[in-house]
């Protein structure tokens, strides 16, 4: 990659003072995708807003990478009966502190973008799930939500057109599993988070048995560009196959750590040494963990000519995740890192599922014994056997998400944890 | 010993309003006991009975929700409750220093309460605050960045004298250097 960024200007968070406000928003170009399309319905019918969104190949932020407007396009027709969709800005992969930029500084892009999906898949009620220990994120989109409410942006009869759409903040209480989407809908309906069996998928059957689309707060905040600009316009920000501006949140050993706006595509060492003013005290770079704690770590040598999208990550043995990097220096302990990661999942699993409620644990009481150095040998054959048990075999892919670090950390560091490890099993005194 | 807890008109009248922005009242749960929290402090079986009642939703249920999530508490806590991140981007960054500080500080360990009833302390999972770290949360309200010893101790003092701390904005790098 060029040094194209250094001159890249933030679409998603740009530098616009008091653009929370909603006035300030307007007179940046702000509703204008929303009012393009209700000025011009039949050039922009609901069908037509989906298909520009799935041409632009918005991959979802959330996690999973998943085309944004395909997501959509899997909406039954409407029924006259209520439709949903829930914005999931639960945020609690560790790591990850993105979408809380948006609420603070630019929550109208959201709540537009958010719209506009309503209005695609014909919508009647927007929910914004937002994790509880966001409170003071919330109220801050609370104010703009209201401010939207009272401009005519939300509500009856958006602008004049027979469109309309409430949108509802709903704080959640502490709980990771939450932003599992189909937790989170059990979440939204007052009950304890225990994701879903899917299929039905919630586009069939989600919030209160009616069709629902589950999409997250960045996602939507890219949605109102797109309408704007045109499809063609994102489709050359970045690669192809992983376009569009991405938060990069960047933390650890770093001498800047903090949420940058870039293309997808980034260069990872780009990232770290230019735009996070490299590894903290002069130190070498040991590791990454690309986005979230559920993504692989890399060792700093596998990362040469890396770039952040889906593809190129994969190829690198990793995943984009929710662009949450870690970065990790060379005094870095995995053994001790790779632990915490494993009590994290453990303390987060919901329990309804043996292999993930067994298996975090287990995982994590392994973890521990080698960490104290008690472990021995065979506590390595028996963490991957207990990957092994967990992987694929659940309702929701957080079993999966705690056995991916141990996995290839124990792979990747092995020398690590040998070290750590008594090198026989039995009694010698 | 149990204290009944009672909601006034007007309090009826806010979980009403509440209860409107959703087909069923079951939905209503969770900001339910969140309104009950906050007034009472904590959510326990009291509170739980309360709000149950309150919204027809059988207790069993409610004590499930609350057994669940863990933002809210099941018995009363500290007037502070310190809830101390030490979680990846903490845990690598001081987290753990900063926890053990604060239980050296106020004599406790992480899960109990001082004496006087003032502070509660917690080991938490990540805030979402990763860039920031080590870091801390004050009763489910806000959070305070880049702790450091002298940082704890002044947040210590000011939360004694009853001063809660302000909202810390972390804007981004970026936009400090652009313009
Ligand atoms: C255990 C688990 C936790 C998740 N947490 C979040 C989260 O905090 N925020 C989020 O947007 N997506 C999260 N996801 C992904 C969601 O299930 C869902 O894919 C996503 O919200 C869809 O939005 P997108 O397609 O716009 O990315 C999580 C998934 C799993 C399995
Ligand atoms: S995989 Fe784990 S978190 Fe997901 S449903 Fe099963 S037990 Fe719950």
């Amino acid at each position: 990659m060029s040094n194209d960024w250094k001159s890249y200007k933030p679409m998603l968070v740009p530098a616009i003072r008091d653009l929370h406000d909603i006035s300030v928003y307007e007179k940046n170009n702000g509703y204008q995708a929303l009012k393009k399309i209700l000025k011009d319905r039949k050039t922009w019918t609901p069908a037509n807003v989906v298909n520009e969104v799935k041409t632009a190949n918005i991959r979802g932020r959330g996690g999973a990478g998943f085309n944004a407007g395909l997501k959509w396009s899997f909406m039954p027709e409407p029924d006259g009966k209520p439709r949903y969709l829930a914005c999931n800005g639960d945020e609690s992969e560790p790591g990850t502190f993105k979408d809380r930029k948006l609420f603070e500084f630019n929550p109208h892009l959201f709540i537009e973008g958010a719209i506009i999906a309503a209005y695609a898949m014909q919508i009647d009620v927007i929910y914004v799930y937002i994790r509880g220990e966001y409170r003071p994120f919330i109220q801050k989109l609370q104010k703009a939500i209201d401010q939207a409410c009272e401009k005519g942006y939300l509500g009856k009869k958006i602008l004049g057109s027979d469109f309309s759409v409430e949108m509802y903040t709903h704080m959640g209480a502490g709980a990771y599993i939450c932003g599992e989407e189909s937790s989170l809908m059990e979440s939204l309906e007052g009950k304890r988070g225990y994701p879903r069996v899917k299929p039905p998928f919630p586009a069939q059957r989600g919030l209160w048995g009616r069709p629902t689309t589950i999409n997250n707060i960045e996602t939507l905040a890219n949605v109102p560009l797109v309408m704007q600009h045109g499809a063609e316009w994102y489709l050359d920000i970045g690669p192809k196959t992983h376009p569009g501006p991405v938060l990069y949140g960047i933390s650890g050993h770093v001498n800047r750590p903090g949420v940058y706006e870039y293309p997808a595509g980034m260069d990872i060492m780009t990232l770290i040494n230019e735009v996070a003013g490299g590894v903290r005290g002069g130190k070498k770079l040991k590791a990454l963990i690309p986005g979230g704690s559920s993504t692989p770590p890399l060792r700093a040598d596998m990362l040469d000519g890396v770039t952040m999208d889906s593809e190129s990550l994969r190829e690198a043995g990793s995943m984009m995740g929710t662009a949450g990097m870690v970065v990790l220096d060379e005094d870095t302990d995995m053994v001790d890192l790779i632990w915490r990661i494993s009590y994290f999942y453990d303390h987060e699993s919901c329990g309804q599922c043996t292999p993930c409620r067994e298996g975090t644990g287990w995982l994590e009481k392994t973890l521990r014994k080698i960490k104290d150095g008690n472990g021995e040998m065979r506590d390595l054959d028996l963490l991957l056997a207990i990957c092994h048990r967990m992987e694929g075999r659940t309702i929701c892919a957080l079993a999966d998400a705690a056995a991916w670090p141990v996995r290839y950390s124990i792979d990747r560091f092995r020398e690590e944890f040998e070290k750590k490890c008594k090198k026989t099993v039995y009694a010698v005194a | 010993m149990a204290e009944t807890y009672t909601f006034t008109a007007k309090d009826l009248k806010e979980i009403e309003k509440i209860t409107a922005k959703y087909p069923d009242k079951l939905s209503a749960v969770l900001p339910a006991l969140w309104y009950a929290q906050d007034k009472f402090g904590h959510s326990d079986p009291s509170v739980q009975q309360l709000v149950a009642k309150t919204l027809g939703v059988p207790e069993a249920h409610i004590r499930g929700v609350v057994s669940f999530y863990t933002q809210f508490y099941e018995k009363p806590m500290g007037r502070n409750v310190l809830d101390v991140c030490t979680c990846l981007s903490c845990q690598v960054s001081g987290g753990y220093d900063m926890l053990h500080y604060i239980e050296e500080k106020l004599g406790i360990k992480a899960g109990e309460t001082t004496p006087d009833g003032e502070f509660s302390v917690q080991s938490v999972e990540c805030l979402g605050a990763c860039g920031y770290a080590p870091m801390l949360q004050v009763t489910n309200d806000k959070f305070v960045n880049h702790l450091t010893r002298e940082k704890v101790d002044k947040l210590i003092e000011d939360l004694r004298a009853g001063k809660k701390p302000d909202f810390e904005s972390n804007p981004m790098p970026q936009h400090e250097k652009g313009s």
